[in-house]
């Protein structure tokens, strides 16, 4: 049984590297792949028959829109579906923009698999409220947890989130993922998920203090109580893990945008809870006994004089 | 006790089987049926993304719309949508004077989003401009007709407008001080919608009636709107649109039978996982997810659930967690074997061991779950509804059902520990 607590810093060195990779990427790729529902604009996705040339349709736009819309477009679920997206934009740049793809590749209205709008003011509002909501979910688990356990496992268990939200954040940064609603959903499921892992070792931990003898130390205890619930820990994360898997290898298009972030989120969890959340805890809790010790120490002595 | 123990066992299996038949598939006896989750009309409600259709959101243009202005417009929009046919529209509303639409199968979202933010304004004005009747106070009643509004004239489409009782006198008022002035040219009423003029009839003499008649060049359709649009009244302020969004009716079923399929493959993959992993207990936890399927596919049912991709994702998900509880209960169970309790002895005191840990790991689950559902933010509500709804009757199948056949299971008196677990994996627990 390797000591965990001793090596807890080498294990940051992981999602350190991984949050540093999504931060160059976020750099690379000029922030985050916002969805028209954060942004506003306009999103088409529409089937072209045929490979198609990207620059082309978006040049094509450029040319036949009255307020010449630089749009991007993208290759959709298959070669032969093209992406298209705008920034805020006046209600009929829609229909502009669709009639001169209908003209020039001679589609029907039928092709026009999907399109959304959102106003610039709906995105913001999307934004706020979903950083909102996150925060909120992520107060309200901290309070429960420092009531059903004690406040130092409460901070450590959200530093764990925290460094699993980081970790999301650079999967959608790397794979440039739209970010849309169903990225709250994902982080917001990697949230409760990788607290689910953790509160399964903190409650070892719970009832491990109760009976722990005097010649084991803090972090024996904890590194015993980790070892005891990495069965369950395992298991369970790859249950979950065999049917997020399914969905993004047999789902459509955009539930494997939702799939994949999960995937490494469910993966993040496991390692933060087992590696991260209650080793730094341990080093807490002995630092603070040390603490404690060394103050009741210094009492003694000073009364004795 | 060992027989009553496998019958109790066998009936359980059989009970998990109908009641997945009954939750997918329906039944019919006697007077009693149902039509399963996937009844066209009482299942599941298939959402936008799945059955294709338009989802539109407005923005009150006024700054402090109350809840009973957002009533109004609430109903208004019903009134409208069920006038023009859309009869599986649903309606919520957002904080701050945002109300979101969402219509199945209409694809036609310009069109949808014009007559819902109409602000129908009907208003009847003098020569001059000045409004002598006013439509949200003045008009008890519009009704559609068909027939010939003139003496011998042609049978042509009108809407009927009744008035108030007071409104009666203000109109007998109008029509006189109108007809007063034949000599300017400006004997006539000019009755207008949202401003744009629908008829401007002449008036020879006083009309006291408590019913006058609208008539343009109309069609019946036409007709049939506006009289529904007076009727449904009108809106209390302006509404803009904010955003829209149009799915094809193509993408959806591809989806929908995709992710079943994911499903069904994940709930086979997961019932040998456990199989291996847990030998006995885990054919005890595989019966226990049976009938969690079972259970929520009826609750999906029952419930009239919105299921739109993200909340499949959050079914699919919930499953994953379902037996979450078992792997915890039955870790636990293991440990206990393994310091040489007996079988009974170890379910009992593993169950006992476990629940802590499956209570709070659950509820923080629900904690998410609720916080999602109250955002309000359309694609994450359905997964926080679906997710929530899994996680708590997961709760129900790890705590009393694999209990309850983990008994049963103990009952039979199976005295072999490695059908448990690998007893000589680690020492110290086997003792046969």
């Amino acid at each position: 049984m390797k000591d965990l607590t001793k090596n807890r810093w080498k294990f940051m060195i992981i999602p350190a590297l991984v949050v540093l990779i999504g931060i160059a990427m976020y750099v690379l790729h000029g922030g985050f792949n916002f969805d028209v529902e954060f942004m506003g604009g306009v999103r088409m996705q529409v089937n072209m028959h045929s490979e198609f040339d990207n620059k082309e349709i978006a040049d094509l736009i450029q040319e036949k829109t009255v307020d010449t819309v630089s749009a991007t477009v993208q290759k959709g679920s298959s070669n032969e579906i093209a992406v298209i997206k705008t920034p805020p934009v006046e209600e009929n740049v829609k229909n502009e923009i669709f009639n001169a793809l209908k003209e020039k590749y001679s589609l029907t209205d039928e092709d026009l698999i999907s399109q959304s709008s959102a106003s610039a003011s709906f995105g913001m509002e999307t934004q706020r409220k979903a950083l909102l909501y996150t925060l909120l979910a992520i107060i309200c688990i901290l309070v429960y947890i420092a009531i059903r356990f004690e406040w130092r496992s409460a901070v450590m268990a959200v530093v764990g989130l925290v460094i699993n939200v980081l970790i999301m954040a650079a999967v959608y940064a790397v794979s440039n993922i739209p970010l849309n609603t169903t990225f709250i959903a994902a982080m917001l499921t990697v949230i409760g998920y990788s607290i689910n892992n953790t509160i399964v070792i903190f409650d070892r931990i719970r009832e491990n203090q109760k009976t722990r003898k005097k010649n084991e130390t803090i972090s024996e205890m904890v590194n015993r109580s980790v070892f005891e619930t990495m069965g369950r820990t395992i298991n369970s994360t790859i249950t979950t893990l065999i049917t997020i898997l399914l969905i993004y290898i047999l789902g459509v298009s955009t539930i494997k945008d939702f799939a994949l972030p999960l995937i490494v989120g469910i993966l993040a969890g496991a390692y933060t809870s087992i590696f991260i959340a209650s080793t730094f805890w341990a080093a807490w809790r002995e630092s603070d006994m040390k603490a404690k010790a060394a103050a009741a120490q210094e009492r003694k002595a000073s009364k004795k004089k | 006790m060992k027989k009553k123990s496998i019958l109790t066992l066998s009936f359980i299996v059989i009970l998990a089987v109908l009641l997945n038949i009954v939750a997918f598939y329906g039944f019919n006896i006697a007077s009693f049926s149902y039509g399963g989750m996937f009844d066209e009309e009482k299942g599941i409600r298939k959402g936008i993304d799945i059955a294709g259709g338009s989802v539109i959101s407005f923005q009150a243009n006024t700054d402090a719309p109350t809840d009973d202005q957002m009533k109004s417009v609430e109903s208004i929009f019903q009134a409208r949508m069920t006038s023009a046919g859309y009869t599986e529209a649903r309606i919520s509303q957002g904080e701050g004077g945002k109300i979101t639409v969402e219509i199945p199968s209409v694809t036609n979202t310009d069109e949808a989003a014009e007559l819902l933010g109409n602000v129908a304004k009907l208003t009847f004005n003098d020569a001059d401009g000045n409004v002598v009747l006013d439509g949200a106070t003045d008009i008890k009643d519009a009704a559609y007709e068909y027939g010939p509004v003139e003496q011998n004239g042609p049978s042509i489409p009108y809407v009927r407008v009744e008035f108030n009782t007071e409104s009666q006198q203000k109109f007998a008022d109008a029509t006189k001080a109108a007809a007063a002035r034949s000599g300017e040219n400006k004997n006539y009423i000019s009755i207008q919608m949202d401003q744009n003029e629908l008829s401007s009839p002449r008036v020879s003499e006083e009309i006291n009636s408590t019913s006058c008649v609208i008539s343009g060049s109309f069609t019946t359709e036409e007709a049939e709107t506006l009289a529904n649009q007076i009727k449904s009244g009108q809106l209390p302020f302006d509404l803009s649109v904010i955003s829209k969004e149009t799915v094809g009716a193509e993408l959806g079923p591809e989806a929908l039978k995709m992710s079943l399929i994911a499903a069904a493959i994940g709930i086979l993959l997961i019932m040998l996982f456990m199989i291996i992993m847990y030998r006995i207990p885990g054919l005890i936890a595989d019966i226990s997810l049976l009938i969690y399927v079972g259970l929520i596919g009826l609750a999906m049912g029952i419930f009239h659930v919105n299921l739109s991709l993200s909340g499949i994702a959050g079914i699919v998900l919930s499953i994953g967690m379902a037996v979450d509880a078992d792997c915890i209960i039955f870790e636990r169970v293991k440990e206990e074997l393994r310091i040489g309790k007996t079988i009974k002895a170890s379910v009992a005191s593993g169950f006992d061991k476990a629940f802590s840990a499956i209570l709070d790991s659950n509820i923080t689950t629900i904690i998410t779950c609720v916080v999602l559902y109250i955002s309000g933010i359309g694609a994450v509500t359905g997964f926080a509804t679906t997710l929530g709804i899994g996680v708590i009757l997961s709760m129900f199948t790890a705590i009393v059902i694999t209990k309850f056949l983990l008994k049963q299971l103990v009952g039979i008196g199976i005295e072999n520990r490695s059908l448990f677990y690998n007893a000589k994996a680690k020492k110290g627990g086997a003792e046969e």
